[in-house]
């Protein structure tokens, strides 16, 4: 299998996962898991500018204080498939689905992941489900809201409810399937050596992603369900005059929807915490916490729900229980920044363009977190809720983590995935712009919210003085969509003529940098024996000893 | 190794078993029925309850294969499912048994 020396040299092209085979159905009936994962980055790209879309038509409508460019049902729709598109279809598989799913087998040394077929079949769920909302967009669309309350949905809407939730159900088993595989192949497949305190933090942030994947995808599928029921057949399950309760909606519909913000940022920590400790060529500090803070994160996070359900009609007591927990879900989130912190403190940093993310996700993450906080407090809960304060809180963790961490991973591991390295130049440029932009957008709603302007809201003309803080934040949702846009043209173009990546071009630990760039089909020439603890940049950086030679 | 997993699946759950797994499933859904239209009061949904469980524990441990799996990993599986299902419940109880108007 081993190639002779002299023939690299030569720009021999080596056998690898993109050139192993060519045409279409090389690609739709593939069970390796990294051209799975490219499928799924070009489908959620897709849909990432289906819902970019919608948002830019809601941050025109807000441009001016009247309701001037689409009438209101057009924007209750704009915002429910804005919201639908961007959670279901492009944040919840966005790190999992892409470089979970490239990443998670080489980085424990397997040659693939646990189940193969499944993998390939979530992604066709996906696409199923993905279809289905197109269509349901495409012929009237829907205007619930993504959090789709009873007894709106389903008593009094007449637009495709049913459609929506058909797909969203449909999508969700394409996440439990993931889920699993993950779960499966990181108990099951890791190489000899990898043992659990050996695995990168990555590892540890997908599993317990999966776990939550796992355990409350199913909540929400069966919410679907009983709301399609009543919808459908009138069973007494919402509504209180057929003997339901309207509320049992939304600790259903909560208790999968909250730790699936988990399921978006989770991720994004397992690529922020592999990205610091290579740019600053330090050993992670505080591995255990990390790995250990994780899975706290998802256990914690089922315990909170209820904090969107302060002013719905809850008992006082359950208020603040779940007050009260919302607090300890900051804890493991803290621990992580802290260590993040710690671990530059004195490091050798680099500021290419994956750790300008990283660096933009930790101060972004740090403030949405904050008001987090706030929010979790029950009397300024009741202040600013539905109001753009909470629009603002939940961008910053979900585009200003997630999605931040999202093009971080795609600029680090981009080299490994393509085999070509992206210009620098450039991604530094777009990750600047991403920055501002984003900030620009963003924090102007937080004053907005404080001051008192509602959500989902298509017309502020009683209030006209909101308009300044509107239009800051329209022009930095178009400074925000250039950001967005430049690396998926330089991505693109580098696959072409970027300059060949070596196997390993930042000198980053971790075994999917030991494997050509991009890597061959079935991951590694030689089954990987580890021996080195995680991160061991100190190993990394030391200058190269000489081999002691036993004597005799 | 796939192969090993399923011979002893079958040598230690027999065709029949499904069958009767199967028919006791249906013979309880009956029950249900009929116990609807018994008045019971609230003990009403209690039996219904209570059955729709057994109903749930025969197919995980026996359609699902939890029944006699070896391995730790599974039954961690099933505990952890188990706990969060709890933690649904009874923190969903933590709102409804504190309102002061039902």
């Amino acid at each position: 299998m081993s190639m002779p020396n002299v023939v690299p040299q030569q720009r021999f092209e080596r056998e690898n996962y993109l050139n192993q085979e060519y045409g279409i159905w090389s690609w739709l009936l593939t069970t390796d898991h990294k051209r799975i994962a490219l499928l799924y980055l070009v489908s959620i790209t897709f849909f990432f500018f289906i819902g970019g879309f919608f948002a830019l038509l809601i941050r025109l409508e807000l441009l001016t204080p009247a309701g001037d460019l689409v009438q209101a049902d057009t924007y209750n729709k704009l915002f429910t498939m804005h919201g639908m598109v961007m959670i279901f279809f492009f944040l919840i598989p966005s790190i999992p689905a892409v470089l979970g799913n490239f990443l998670v087998p080489m980085m424990i040394g397997a040659k693939d992941l646990a189940f193969p077929r499944i993998n390939l079949l979530s992604w066709y769920l996906y696409i199923i489900g993905g279809t289905i909302m197109l269509h349901c967009m495409m012929t009237g669309g829907v205007d619930t809201g993504w959090t789709f309350y009873v007894p709106f949905s389903s008593n009094y809407t007449n637009t495709k409810f049913v459609e929506a939730g058909i797909a969203i159900f449909i999508a969700g088993f394409s996440s439990i399937l993931t889920g699993l595989n993950f779960v499966v192949t990181i108990h099951r497949m890791r190489a000899p050596g990898m043992t659990w305190s050996r695995l990168p933090l990555f590892i540890w942030a997908h599993y317990a992603t999966s776990i939550i994947q796992l355990l409350g995808t199913p909540v929400i599928a069966i919410t679907i369900v009983l709301v399609a029921c009543e919808r459908a057949l009138h069973l007494g399950i919402f509504d209180p005059r057929l003997g339901g309760d309207p509320l049992l909606f939304q600790h259903l519909f909560w208790f999968y929807s909250h730790p699936a913000v988990y399921i978006m940022i989770l991720p994004s920590m397992g690529v922020v915490t592999e990205i610091i400790p290579c740019f600053s060529r330090k050993r992670i500090f505080g591995y255990s916490f990390v790995a250990l803070s994780s899975i706290a994160i998802a256990v914690f996070g089922f315990l909170v729900w209820a904090h969107h359900m302060f002013v719905a009609g809850m008992s006082v007591y359950a208020g603040l229980v779940f007050s009260f927990l919302s607090y300890a879900v900051a804890v493991p989130s803290a621990i992580k920044v802290f260590n993040w912190t710690a671990t530059l403190y004195k490091g050798s940093i680099r500021y290419d363009a994956p750790m300008l993310y990283a660096f933009g996700f930790l101060g972004l993450f740090t403030i949405g977190g904050l008001t987090g906080l706030f929010l979790a407090a029950l009397g300024i809960n009741v202040h600013v809720t539905d109001t753009y304060f909470v629009v603002a809180h939940f961008h910053y963790i979900m585009v200003g983590g997630a999605v931040m961490g999202y093009l971080g991973g795609i600029h680090f591991w981009w080299p490994k995935i393509s085999g070509k390295l992206y210009p620098e130049g450039w991604a530094r440029l777009a990750a600047l712009i991403v920055f501002l932009g984003f900030n620009l957008t963003f924090f102007p709603q937080f004053i907005l919210g404080y001051m008192g302007m509602p959500r989902r809201y298509w017309d502020y003309s009683h209030m006209p003085e909101f308009q300044v803080l509107n239009v800051l934040s329209t022009a930095g949702a178009t400074i925000l969509g250039v950001g967005y846009l430049l690396p998926m043209v330089y991505l693109l173009w580098s696959m072409r003529y970027g300059k060949p990546a070596s196997d390993n071009p930042w000198n980053a630990a971790g075994l999917e940098w030991k494997t050509a760039s991009p890597p061959p089909t079935l991951n590694f020439e030689e089954q990987p024996v580890v021996t080195w603890e995680a991160y061991n940049y100190a190993e990394l950086d030391a200058p190269p000893r000489m081999q002691e030679v036993p004597v005799g | 190794m796939a192969d090993h997993s399923i011979s002893e699946h079958s040598k230690s759950l027999p065709l029949k078993l499904y069958f009767g797994v199967w028919a006791t499933l249906l013979i309880l859904t009956y029950v249900t029925y009929r116990v609807a239209y018994v008045e019971l009061g609230p003990f009403n949904s209690v039996v219904a309850l209570v059955i729709a469980a057994i109903k749930a524990t025969l197919v995980a441990l026996f359609f699902m294969h939890v029944w006699r799996a070896g391995e730790k990993f599974i039954k961690a599986v099933v505990l952890a499912s188990l706990f969060f299902l709890l933690l649904l419940l009874g923190l969903t109880m933590a709102d409804y048994m504190t309102r002061p108007w039902s």
